[in-house]
């Protein structure tokens, strides 16, 4: 990503300038440290996690509902205690996290990219082909996602695609009109002109002049929207809509752990949503000063 | 004026008729509520008898024809599981999400104006930091995992309030409403705080935002510089402006607190709308879900459209009629 966010200019590069500011927020660094964290715990799931939650062999049923800190029949001790069929809770954590991110990622990266092009292309095009996006784009962004996110879903089915599509469909819009914007901005601006005035090709233009110019905006747009992105999985899975049981992510444990929470066993429902608002709380951290940074209006 | 509301509503029309189409195809592709109707030791003959009596054996095309004239009177369908239509069954319902979704507004709008207002006045003091990490972690709280703590700390661990369900339901205008009894509010404060949380927190950012950015404006200063007293500068000039912004986002956000309600209806068992079409969607329950889809689509034009009007009677500069 940081390098989108470096074109042109010499003396302190962009990116250094970046980095700098970032540190001035120390919560903006906890922030990224935490984040570091997560995504660390995702991509190594399978080989810091003390059990494979998934791996029925290895689960004991006798084990099942330990309170956090005691220690099942095998001698393992369930740090996190265990869920209602005997699973550590520690690895169904990583796991579920994992799963989580890499819903919440790939569906930021797929609306990313289409929205932006849409966008761009809309700014540049003009006419008939903007009109058409940018209603499309009111018309998604008047209905809350949830909805359009529930009805999609019913219509789908569960799985890990299906929640995809779902998600990638209620985020494109907002990549599209910050895009667009974006692009409009800079298309103003005389470098463009200039490279308008050398005889470069439309698409040359679109591609390498006003799509990394328009980047510094939809990154910001992007953190934010994976944030979302990630709550939003959790709560269809929750409402048992989203994942198929067969890959939880933390939406889905947090489910799993509500029948039980009623009769105090808490840690089932409690932990995976304190991995689940950590998650978040990083991203939106992170993405918080990113926009402070890169807002022209704020800057020194 | 006129001729701007006659034209979003054309266009409102337009959006629901696309709405019902691709609902009305996507759940026909979804499962055969008959298996999910139907006792399960029923034989064919009984399943075919049941298709029949609902219009299911009817090709897609003439069973939608027959719900578009149906709309057109204003029956759109009976539900499969009630065999009573479902709009009325929706609006039994809506009362109930309703006011929680209205007191969950009210919570966040006096909280968060007053905390906003604050943050954004003295930007530099603890207290304002405070706030404004808490608004971040307040954004990044699931709502329905807060849910489940809200339940956990004052309905199980200190027992001070009911977990579940609504409360005792009074009589106001023909409506049946509990929060205006003391009993039913207790069953209606977790829920609505629960929605209100999302909402408060961003009211506390934009109202933060606003007020830092018209501060910074000549008429504040002005206004300062006459020697008006601070309380006055802040409750009159300074309120006024910020308003008009925030009229428009807590009306859209009206509309996104009723969709959410699906979320909390769900957790704490409140027999609203939303709870409502989790279930019909479980069920295949199509009329249902159809309907609340047209319903709550139709509520979010309207409200999009009483906030349009609104902005413009609010900022003068903004005059509907002169843009279109």
């Amino acid at each position: 990503m940081s390098q989108a966010i470096t074109p042109v200019v010499k003396v302190q590069t962009p990116f250094k300038r970046i980095c700098s500011q970032f540190a001035e927020s120390p919560v903006a660094m906890v922030g990224l440290v935490m984040l570091v964290v997560v995504m660390f715990t995702a991509l190594f799931a399978p080989w810091i996690s003390p059990q494979n939650p998934y791996d029925l062999a290895s689960l004991d049923l006798m084990d099942a509902r330990l309170a956090p800190g005691e220690k099942g029949l095998n001698g393992q001790t369930y740090l996190l205690g265990t869920d209602g069929q005997g699973r550590d809770m520690v690895s169904a954590i990583f796991y579920g996290l994992r799963v989580s991110l890499y819903v919440g990622l790939t569906s930021g990266i797929i609306a990313l990219v289409i929205g932006s092009v849409l966008g761009v292309l809309a700014a540049h095009l003009g006419g008939r082909f903007e009109q058409v996006i940018m209603r499309l784009v009111d018309i998604q962004l008047g209905f809350p996602a949830i909805l359009v996110a529930l009805v999609l879903l019913a219509v789908l089915g569960k799985g890990v695609d299906k929640i995809i599509i779902a998600l990638v469909s209620v985020q494109w819009a907002y990549y599209a009109r910050t895009a667009r914007s974006a692009a409009l901005v800079e298309r103003g601006k005389e470098y463009v002109e200039a490279a308008r005035s050398l005889g470069l090709k439309g698409s040359r233009i679109v591609l390498r002049h006003l799509l990394p110019n328009a980047m510094a905006p939809l990154i910001v747009v992007g953190t934010v929207q994976v944030a979302h992105a990630i709550a939003l999985e959790a709560t269809l899975s929750f409402l048992g809509l989203g994942l198929p049981a067969t890959e939880p992510s933390l939406g889905l444990l947090i489910s799993n752990g509500y029948e039980y929470l009623l009769s105090g066993k808490y840690w089932i429902s409690v932990y995976p949503g304190i991995a689940l608002l950590l998650t978040i709380l990083a991203i939106n951290l992170v993405g918080d000063q990113m926009r402070d940074i890169l807002n022209p209006r704020l800057s020194r | 004026m006129t001729a701007f509301i006659l034209r979003r509503l054309a266009q409102s029309l337009l959006v629901l008729f696309v709405t019902s189409i691709l609902v009305f195809g996507g759940l026909y592709l979804v499962g055969d509520p008959i298996e999910i109707l139907v006792h399960p030791e029923a034989d064919q003959i009984e399943k075919e008898r049941a298709r029949v009596a609902l219009g299911l054996d009817k090709p897609v095309v003439e069973q939608y024809y027959l719900f578009l004239k149906g709309a057109l009177t204003g029956n759109l369908g009976n539900s499969f599981v009630y065999a009573k239509p479902a709009l009325e069954i929706i609006f039994e319902r809506m009362p109930a999400t309703m006011e929680l979704a209205i007191l969950a507004m009210v919570i966040s709008v006096f909280l968060g104006i007053p905390l906003g207002l604050y943050a954004g006045l003295r930007p530099n003091s603890p207290f304002s930091r405070f706030i404004m990490t808490s608004s971040i972690v307040g954004f990044s709280l699931p709502t329905f995992w807060v849910g489940l703590l809200l339940i956990l700390f004052f309905a199980v661990n200190l027992g001070w309030l009911p977990s579940t369900g609504r409360g005792p339901t009074t009589d106001v205008f023909g409506l049946q409403l509990s929060i205006f009894s003391w009993e039913g509010l207790k069953y209606a404060f977790l829920p609505a705080l629960n929605l209100a949380l999302l909402k408060l927190a961003l009211i506390i950012r934009l109202t933060r935002a606003q007020t830092r950015e018209q501060g910074l404006l000549d008429y504040i200063k002005f206004a300062r510089a006459k020697g008006l007293k601070s309380s006055r500068v802040v409750g009159v000039h300074l309120l006024k402006n910020i308003l008009i912004p925030l009229v428009t986002v807590i009306g859209l956000e009206l509309g996104s607190v009723i969709a959410y309600a699906i979320v909390t209806e769900t957790i704490f068992a409140w027999p609203g709308m939303g709870k409502l079409v989790i279930d019909s969607i479980f069920q295949l329950d199509r009329p249902v879900v159809v309907a609340y889809l047209l319903v709550v689509v139709a509520m979010y034009i309207i409200i999009n459209l009483v906030v349009d009007i609104l902005y413009s009677l609010l900022d003068p500069r903004v005059r509907i009629a002169e843009q279109h």
